[in-house]
C-alpha cells in the first residue's frame, strides 16, 4: 500500500511550506501585508501537519521507505526588492500547489481506506490550502506589473 | 431662529418625536454680519451633509444657516458648520503656487509651476512603464466632478491603477464589506430609519463626535415616546454610550468574536427571520457552523466584557422589529475590519432587517465627500461601481472614453494608498500628486511618511488650500479654491446629493481642484481614439453631465438628479430612500467585486462567483475571530486607539482657523483608564510621554473614559501651526507617529486602533 508515501508527503511538505512562509514573511517585513499573511499561513501550516502526523506514523509502519525529494524542498532562500518579492511568492505558490494536490491524492486514498479519521483532517484543512494558493496568486498579480514593467531594481 | 453656543451646547435643544412622525425643523444659523444673498451647499467637516446657506455679503462670507427642508438636518448645524466657514478667509491661506528652489519653497506662476509637472509628467510617460511612475493620492473633501475628472485623468489619460484617496482610511470598509456583502457600494439604509427604528445600535460610531447633527436626530427619538433602545459598541466612554441602554466596551481588536457571539445568540434563541434567510440570502448553513463555538461565555473571556452584557445586547437586537444600525471606524480601523462590518451585514441579513422604515444600516463614511470618491473611482474602484475584473464593465468605459480597452487598467484591483506610498518609497513611483490631503498627519507612522515624501528622487505635488505639513515636503504646491470659491456636488453618507454653489471668489490666484486637473489634462494633451481631447468637459455642470452618462444603468445612477433639481429642491438620495427592498446587487453581471476571502484577502474569479449562483441574494460571510497581529507586550503593555474630537476634523487645517472649535480643543491629549493612571502614577493634566516601537508623543495626560489597559489620543493634530512637518525638538504629538503600517486584508484601511504604546510620567 502506497499511501504512507504520499502521506509522507503532504506531512513533510506542509513544514516545509511552513517554513518557507516563515522565511518569506521575515524576509519582506517592508510589505506588511505580505509579512504579516505569511506568518498567518505558517501557523496553519503547523496545524495541517500536527493534525496529519499521527496518521503519518500509523500508515509509516506499513511502507518504511521514504519519499523521493519534494519540489518544496528547491526552495533556496529569499531575495530582496521588487522582483524579489514576486519570485519568492512564486515559490511559496508552487509549495503551497503541490500540498494542495497530495491533499486531493491523500483525501481519495483515505476514501478507498475507509478512514474517516484520514478523511476528515482532509476535509478539515484543505481548504485552507487552497485558500493560501489564491491568496499567493493575489499579491502576485497584484505586485507583478509594477516589478517586472516599472522597477528599476 | 436659534443662534447658540455650539461649543457649549453642540447638539442644541431636544425635539422630541415618536417613531413614524416627522423630524421638527428648528433651523440653526450664525451670523457676524446681515448677509445681502445667501447661497446653498452642505457641509464639508464630516459625513453628515447638513444641508446650509453661506450668508455672503459685499463678497465675503459673513455666516451660515441650515436649510430648513432639508431631508438630512431639517435646519441644524453642528458646531463645525457654525464655525467652520470662517477658515475660508485666513490670511495664511495659499493664494500663489509655490516652486521647490533647493530647500525653499518660493512663489511662482501658475506656467512655471504647471511647466514643471507636465516636463515631469512627460519624461515619466516616455519611459517603459510610465502610467506606472505616477501615484495621485486625493480626498474626501473634494467635489464629485473634480473626482471624475481626476479619475478619468488616471485611468484614461496616464492609464495607472495607482490613483487612490485619504478615503481609504476612513472608507474603505465600508466599501468593501457593502461590496461583499450585496455586490455593489451603496447605503442599504437611510437618515429617516432613525425616525421609525424601535432599536439603534451603534457599532464602533461615536456619531455624538463624528456626526453632530444625526446624533442630534437620535437624541429627539430618544426622548420621545416609544423610544428606541439602544446599543452602543466602543472601548470608550462616549456621549454615545453615556446614552446607550447597553454598552459594550469591548478589548479592541475582537468586535468579530462579539459579533459572531450575538449572531449565535440570535440563532439560538429562534430570531431568525427563516423565509427572509432563505429567499434572500446564501451561506447561512457555514455562518451557523462558525458562529456556533461562540458562547456568551466565550465571548465574554475574548472581548473582556461581562457576559451578561452580551446577552442583554443579543435580546437587544433579537427582538427589535426595526433595528437600525451605523458602523464606523471602531470597525473600519480596527482587526479584522472587512470581517467584522460584515457581520453587522449578516446581523441584519439573519434578522430580515434591511430596506423597510427603520430596518436598516450605513456602513458610514468618515469624510463629507468620501462616497464620489468611490462612486467615480478616484480612490482605488472603478466609475460607477464597475467591476474591474468584469471585461464588459471596461468595454463600457473604454466606449464611454473612447479609449482603448487595454489603456484601462484593469489587471489587478486599482493600487490601494498604503501601496502606492510603499512604490513611491521604493522608488518605482516618481511623482506623486497629492490633492486635498494630509498624510504628512493622517498616513500610519509618520516618520516613514516624512521619509518617503522627501525623497529627492520622488516629485510631489500638493494641491491644497493651506501650507499643510504635507505641502512642505512638495516640490509643486498648487493653491486651490476651498468649498464656498467653487461649483460642484457632493453625497453624504445616506446618498444624499447636494449642490454647493460658488458664493465668494478664490483668494489671490487659487484656483477650483476642477479647473487645476482641466488644466493639466489640456497641457497634457490627453487624446481620445480619435484624436479628440479625452476630456470634453469645461466646467463644473458640463463634468456632472459627463458623470452623469458614466453612471447610467449603475447603482449610484444620477441621470434622474440634475442641477435644476438640486437648484430647486434641496438634498436629493440616489437609488431612492433605501436599497434592497427586492433584490440585492450580487449578479454576476452587475456586481462590484466577485468577492474575496475575508481572512487573507484572496480573491475569487468570475467563474467561482456565477458557480455560487447569488441570483439576487445576499452573501452570509462567516469569519472565525483571529486575534490582531500587534497586541500588548511586556515593553508595550497598553494598546493605543486614535480618534476624533467634536471640534476638529481631519488635520485641523480647517477647524483650527476657527477661533471657537480651535479654543474648544487646542491641544491633543492621551487618555488613560484611572487603574492604570494610578499604576503609572499618572494624575489629571500630567505630562507624559507616550511610545510604541515607531515614535513617541509628549502630551498631557487625562484620566478617565477608557477600558482598562486602553488609552486614546486624537489623530487630528500635527506640526503645521508650529511652522514645521513634523516634531519640533522631538516633541510629536500626531497620533499617527506611534501607528505601525499595516491594514486590513479586504479593505486596505490602515490598523490605526491596535498599537501597542508604554505610556510613562514626564519631569
Amino acid at each position: 500500500m502506497h499511501l504512507a508515501h504520499y502521506l509522507g508527503l503532504l506531512h513533510r511538505a506542509q513544514l516545509t511550506l511552513g517554513d518557507a512562509f516563515r522565511e518569506v514573511g521575515a524576509a519582506h517585513g517592508d510589505e506588511p501585508d505580505v509579512a504579516e499573511q505569511c506568518a498567518r499561513q505558517a501557523r496553519r501550516c503547523d496545524r495541517h501537519a500536527r493534525d496529519l502526523e499521527p496518521f503519518a506514523r500509523r500508515y509509516a509502519e506499513d511502507a518504511p521507505d521514504e519519499p523521493e525529494r519534494l519540489h518544496s524542498e528547491l526552495f533556496r532562500g529569499t531575495r530582496t526588492g521588487g522582483l524579489g518579492l514576486v519570485r519568492d511568492l512564486h515559490d511559496l505558490y508552487l509549495m503551497a500547489t503541490e500540498c494542495e494536490l497530495c491533499w486531493t491524492v491523500v483525501g481519495q486514498a483515505a476514501q478507498g481506506l475507509r478512514d474517516a479519521g484520514l478523511f476528515a483532517v482532509v476535509r478539515r484543512w484543505e481548504g485552507e490550502t487552497a485558500i493560501q494558493v489564491k491568496w499567493l496568486r493575489t499579491r502576485i498579480k497584484q505586485a507583478a506589473p509594477q516589478a517586472l514593467v516599472v522597477a528599476a531594481d | 431662529m436659534a443662534e447658540r453656543d455650539a461649543v457649549t451646547d453642540p447638539w442644541g435643544e431636544r425635539a422630541p418625536y415618536g417613531p413614524g412622525e416627522e423630524w421638527p425643523v428648528r433651523v440653526d444659523q450664525h451670523l457676524v454680519d446681515i448677509p445681502d444673498k445667501w447661497v446653498r451647499t452642505a457641509s464639508v467637516l464630516h459625513s453628515d451633509g447638513d444641508a446650509l446657506d453661506l450668508g455672503v455679503r459685499d463678497g465675503r462670507l459673513v455666516g451660515v444657516r441650515g436649510r430648513a427642508e432639508d431631508r438630512v438636518n431639517r435646519g441644524r448645524l453642528d458646531p463645525k458648520d457654525v464655525y467652520g466657514w470662517q477658515a475660508n478667509a485666513s490670511p495664511d491661506r495659499l493664494t500663489r503656487p509655490l516652486v521647490r528652489e533647493g530647500s525653499r519653497l518660493v512663489e511662482a506662476t501658475w506656467d512655471e509651476a504647471m511647466d514643471r509637472i507636465t516636463a515631469r509628467s512627460r519624461e515619466l510617460l516616455a519611459k517603459p512603464g510610465g502610467w506606472g511612475r505616477f501615484g495621485f493620492h486625493t480626498s474626501g473633501q473634494l467635489f464629485l466632478e473634480e473626482y471624475y475628472t481626476l479619475s478619468v485623468i488616471g485611468k484614461a489619460g496616464i492609464g495607472t491603477p495607482h490613483m487612490d484617496g485619504n478615503t481609504r482610511l476612513c472608507t474603505a470598509t465600508a466599501a468593501a464589506a457593502l461590496k461583499a456583502s450585496f455586490g455593489t457600494d451603496g447605503q442599504p439604509g437611510s437618515y429617516t430609519d432613525v425616525d421609525h427604528c424601535d432599536a439603534i445600535a451603534l457599532w464602533g460610531h461615536n456619531a455624538a463626535e463624528t456626526q453632530a447633527v444625526l446624533w442630534s436626530r437620535v437624541l429627539d427619538r430618544r426622548r420621545g415616546h416609544d423610544a428606541p433602545a439602544m446599543l452602543a459598541v466602543d472601548p470608550r466612554d462616549t456621549p454615545v454610550t453615556a446614552e446607550a441602554d447597553v454598552h459594550l466596551a469591548v478589548r479592541p481588536g475582537t468586535n468579530v468574536a462579539l459579533l459572531n457571539g450575538l449572531l449565535r445568540e440570535v440563532i439560538a434563541r429562534g430570531r431568525v427571520d427563516e423565509d427572509f434567510v432563505r429567499r434572500r440570502t446564501l451561506g447561512f448553513e457555514a455562518l451557523r457552523a462558525t458562529v456556533e463555538p461562540y458562547t456568551s461565555a466565550h465571548v465574554a473571556d475574548v472581548c473582556g466584557v461581562p457576559a451578561a452584557r452580551v446577552e442583554e445586547a443579543a435580546e437587544l437586537v433579537g427582538t427589535a422589529d426595526r433595528l437600525f444600525s451605523t458602523v464606523l471606524q471602531g470597525f473600519y480601523q480596527s482587526n479584522q475590519a472587512t470581517a467584522a462590518a460584515c457581520q453587522v451585514n449578516n446581523l441584519h441579513l439573519l434578522r430580515g432587517m434591511i430596506g423597510r422604515p427603520g430596518a436598516g444600516l450605513c456602513q458610514m463614511n468618515g469624510q463629507p465627500t468620501a462616497q464620489n470618491t468611490r462612486e467615480t473611482g478616484a480612490d482605488g474602484d472603478l466609475p460607477g461601481m464597475r467591476n474591474w475584473d468584469n471585461p464588459e464593465h471596461i468595454r463600457e468605459l473604454a466606449e464611454l472614453w473612447r479609449v482603448d480597452e487595454a489603456v484601462i487598467p484593469h489587471w489587478s484591483p486599482p493600487t490601494h494608498a498604503m501601496q502606492v506610498f510603499r512604490y513611491a518609497e521604493q522608488g518605482s513611483v516618481e511623482l506623486l500628486w497629492i490633492s486635498a490631503t494630509n498624510p504628512a498627519v493622517s498616513l500610519p507612522e509618520l516618520a516613514r511618511i516624512r521619509r518617503v515624501l522627501s525623497r529627492e528622487e520622488l516629485f510631489v505635488v500638493v494641491q491644497d488650500i493651506f501650507l499643510t505639513e504635507t505641502a512642505r515636503l512638495a516640490d509643486v504646491v498648487l493653491p486651490a479654491a476651498a468649498w464656498g470659491e467653487k461649483t460642484g456636488t457632493f453625497t453624504n453618507a445616506d446618498r444624499t446629493v447636494h449642490l454647493s454653489d460658488k458664493a465668494v471668489e478664490p483668494p489671490g490666484e487659487a484656483r477650483p481642484d476642477l479647473d487645476i486637473f482641466l488644466d493639466y489634462a489640456r497641457r497634457m494633451d490627453f487624446r481620445d481614439r480619435h484624436g479628440d481631447p479625452l476630456i470634453r468637459w469645461h466646467d463644473a455642470e458640463s463634468a456632472y453631465a459627463a458623470w452623469q452618462e458614466c453612471s447610467r444603468g449603475r447603482p449610484c445612477d444620477y441621470t434622474g438628479i440634475g442641477y435644476a433639481d438640486l437648484r430647486s429642491g434641496s438634498g436629493v438620495q440616489w437609488g431612492g430612500e433605501r436599497l434592497y427592498a427586492e433584490r440585492f446587487n450580487t449578479d454576476p453581471d452587475y456586481c462590484e467585486s466577485y468577492g474575496h476571502d475575508l481572512a487573507t484577502g484572496a480573491e475569487f474569479g468570475a467563474e467561482e462567483y456565477r458557480a455560487k449562483n447569488p441570483a439576487g441574494r445576499a452573501f452570509l460571510h462567516a469569519v472565525a475571530y483571529e486575534p490582531g497581529a500587534e497586541t500588548p507586550t511586556d515593553e508595550y503593555p497598553l494598546v493605543l486607539t486614535t480618534g476624533r474630537t467634536l471640534y476638529q476634523f481631519h488635520t485641523r487645517t480647517k477647524t483650527a482657523r476657527a477661533p471657537e472649535l480651535q479654543a474648544a480643543a487646542p491641544e491633543p491629549w492621551v487618555q488613560l483608564h484611572p487603574d492604570d493612571a494610578r499604576e503609572l502614577g499618572i494624575a489629571d493634566g500630567d505630562p507624559v510621554l507616550v511610545r510604541s516601537a515607531r515614535g513617541e508623543l509628549r502630551l498631557p495626560a487625562r484620566v478617565g473614559g477608557t477600558r482598562r489597559g486602553v488609552v486614546f489620543v486624537p489623530f487630528h493634530y500635527g506640526y503645521w501651526d508650529l511652522d514645521a512637518a513634523g516634531p519640533v525638538a522631538d516633541a510629536g504629538r500626531a497620533a499617527n507617529e506611534l501607528v505601525a503600517t499595516r491594514w486590513d486584508p479586504v479593505s486596505k484601511q490602515p490598523l490605526y486602533k491596535a498599537t501597542a504604546v508604554a505610556v510613562v510620567k514626564e519631569g
